[in-house]
């Protein structure tokens, strides 16, 4: 029977946290990155454009169908040997989950923008207003208030993604708790804390969450007609 | 009453593809003319009032405004930037069947949106415009409500009041009232009639042919993409000459002439 002993781990709380902290910046760059880097990805695949949508489709469709391992270790290993610049984990972490994330935040937006209708385009344009306009005063603020629980879910995903990290050794919560499990020779209990800290961030996250589309689903009369 | 063409169409030809939606189209709306557009489904009545403001852009031919050539000749072609079409259609207002509100904005930010975004009008002047132009289709009161809690015949007096508050020099309807219950069409014509009254350019298409008779100083049969027959409402809409318009009016039943 396991003796369970969770002094080594709190002793060593801060090590923990400092993971913690790192997981959570890695995540905020991305997400800060990714967004506007994702609609600028989804307004490029509705181009009329051909070439552009076209090239905007085989980025999208290709960071969403390769494994963020692959991705990372490429940008992190296999980019220094074309170019020559040396990536910290960090940048190497953060251009990964960046792009990665970008990719699937650019269907969030399509998704949301091909979800109003034609009509008020339509009105837009009737009124005088330029395509960029249109879609900033118009469009993007009733598609964004559609697109909220896919961008939250999508946001937990990617926090879940970043323990890959842990694998350049870059010190987020998932590479600390492996050190101080080797260290401590208490994997159950470490991975047993670490665990519910995930749990709680993300839990704390989405509960959070449920509270703002509330918020936003009083608050607007607006979302639907 | 002045002679000038408030908008004029030569040669207009619209084609979707292979099908030719408009065959050739001359058309001169004179300031202060209220001109009505008749015609069966799918006779193009749409496509013409959306290649005036170039919601769709004509295959042939040209469109003036106020005497002006809209777009620039080049090699015998027309070219159309998207500014200077930006710039048209805040010249040219136009009200939809389904009236396309912004249901993210009350009544009167719905009013105010266009002279502040398009035409960087300062907020208050907005406003004040905004509150006239509700006020202009009788819903003042209902400046701080969302579209959702609008019946359908007041958000297209929104909606009109949406296209007014831009000082348009034509307005144009396409069937405004059909997607509304029977028993609030009323208040949406009165609000258009009262605009023809105080003298606005208009062009509306519309089924209400009760209407038409009152409202129109002028009334066009648009059929297979072709006006073929136009004049006063008095002799179009009572001894039609073209077998085409008798049989659209006689399927009008409900139409009865007012004595
Ligand atoms: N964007 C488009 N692409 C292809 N065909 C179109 C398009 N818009 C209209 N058409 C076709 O052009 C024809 C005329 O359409 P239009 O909407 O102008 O008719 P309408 O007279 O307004 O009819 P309704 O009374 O039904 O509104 C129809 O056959 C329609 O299918
Ligand atoms: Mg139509």
């Amino acid at each position: 029977m396991h003796q369970w002993d969770f002094s080594p781990v709190f002793s060593n709380l801060d090590f923990l946290l400092l993971g913690l902290y790192h997981t959570f910046l890695v995540t905020a760059l991305a997400l800060s990155f990714g967004i506007p880097i994702g609609l600028a990805l989804a307004l490029c695949r509705l181009s009329r454009f051909r070439l552009v949508s076209g090239v905007a489709t085989f980025i999208i469709e290709f960071f969403r169908t390769t494994p963020p391992l692959v991705q990372l270790f490429w940008f992190f290993f296999a980019l220094p040997i074309l170019i020559d610049v040396r990536m910290t984990p960090f940048v190497a972490s953060v251009a990964t989950f960046s792009i990665q994330s970008s990719a699937f935040f650019a269907e969030i937006f399509r998704g949301g923008i091909n979800s109003i209708e034609r009509g008020q385009w339509e009105a837009a344009k009737a009124i005088g207003m330029s395509y960029r306009q249109s879609l900033r005063r118009i469009i993007l603020p009733q598609a964004v208030k559609r697109m909220i629980p896919a961008f939250l879910e999508r946001s937990i995903e990617l926090l879940k993604t970043t323990t890959l990290i842990s694998t350049v050794s870059y010190a987020d919560l998932m590479f600390q708790a492996n050190e101080l499990a080797q260290k401590t020779f208490r994997p159950l209990e470490v991975y047993t804390v670490v665990a519910l800290m995930y749990f709680f961030l993300i839990f704390g996250f989405s509960y959070a969450s449920i509270h703002v589309e509330r918020f936003l689903a009083k608050s607007g009369e607006s979302t639907m007609r | 009453m002045s002679a000038e063409a408030v908008v004029e169409v030569r040669g207009l030809v619209k084609r979707f593809g292979d099908l030719e939606v408009l065959k050739g189209i001359d058309l001169k709306v004179r300031e202060g003319e209220t001109v009505v557009l008749l015609g069966v489904s799918g006779s193009g009545k749409s496509t013409l009032l959306r290649c005036i403001n170039f919601m769709e852009t004509p295959t042939e031919g040209r469109v003036f405004e106020s005497g002006k050539l809209v777009g620039t000749e080049k090699n015998g072609r027309m070219v159309y930037r998207e500014r200077e079409l930006c710039a048209l259609r805040t010249r040219i207002g136009m009200v939809f069947q389904h009236f396309n509100l912004f249901p993210h904005m009350t009544a009167l930010q719905n009013v105010m949106e266009g002279q502040t975004t398009v035409l960087r009008e300062s907020r208050e002047a907005a406003e004040k415009n905004a509150i006239e132009q509700l006020r202009r289709v009788g819903l003042e009161d209902k400046a701080f409500e969302y579209p959702a809690r609008l019946s359908g015949g007041q958000k297209q007096r929104v909606a009109i009041a949406r296209a007014l508050s831009m000082n348009p020099r034509v307005m144009l309807f396409d069937e405004v009232t059909s997607a509304l219950d029977p028993e609030l069409v009323g208040e949406v014509l009165k609000a258009i009639r009262q605009l023809a009254d105080e003298g606005m350019t208009m062009i509306i298409v519309t089924h209400e042919l009760g209407f038409a008779y009152h409202v129109a100083d002028r009334v066009l049969f648009l059929d297979g993409g072709e006006i073929i027959e136009q004049g006063p409402p008095a002799e179009i809409l009572v001894k039609p000459e073209t077998r085409r318009a008798k049989e659209f009016l006689e399927g009008h039943s409900l139409f009865k002439l007012p004595d």
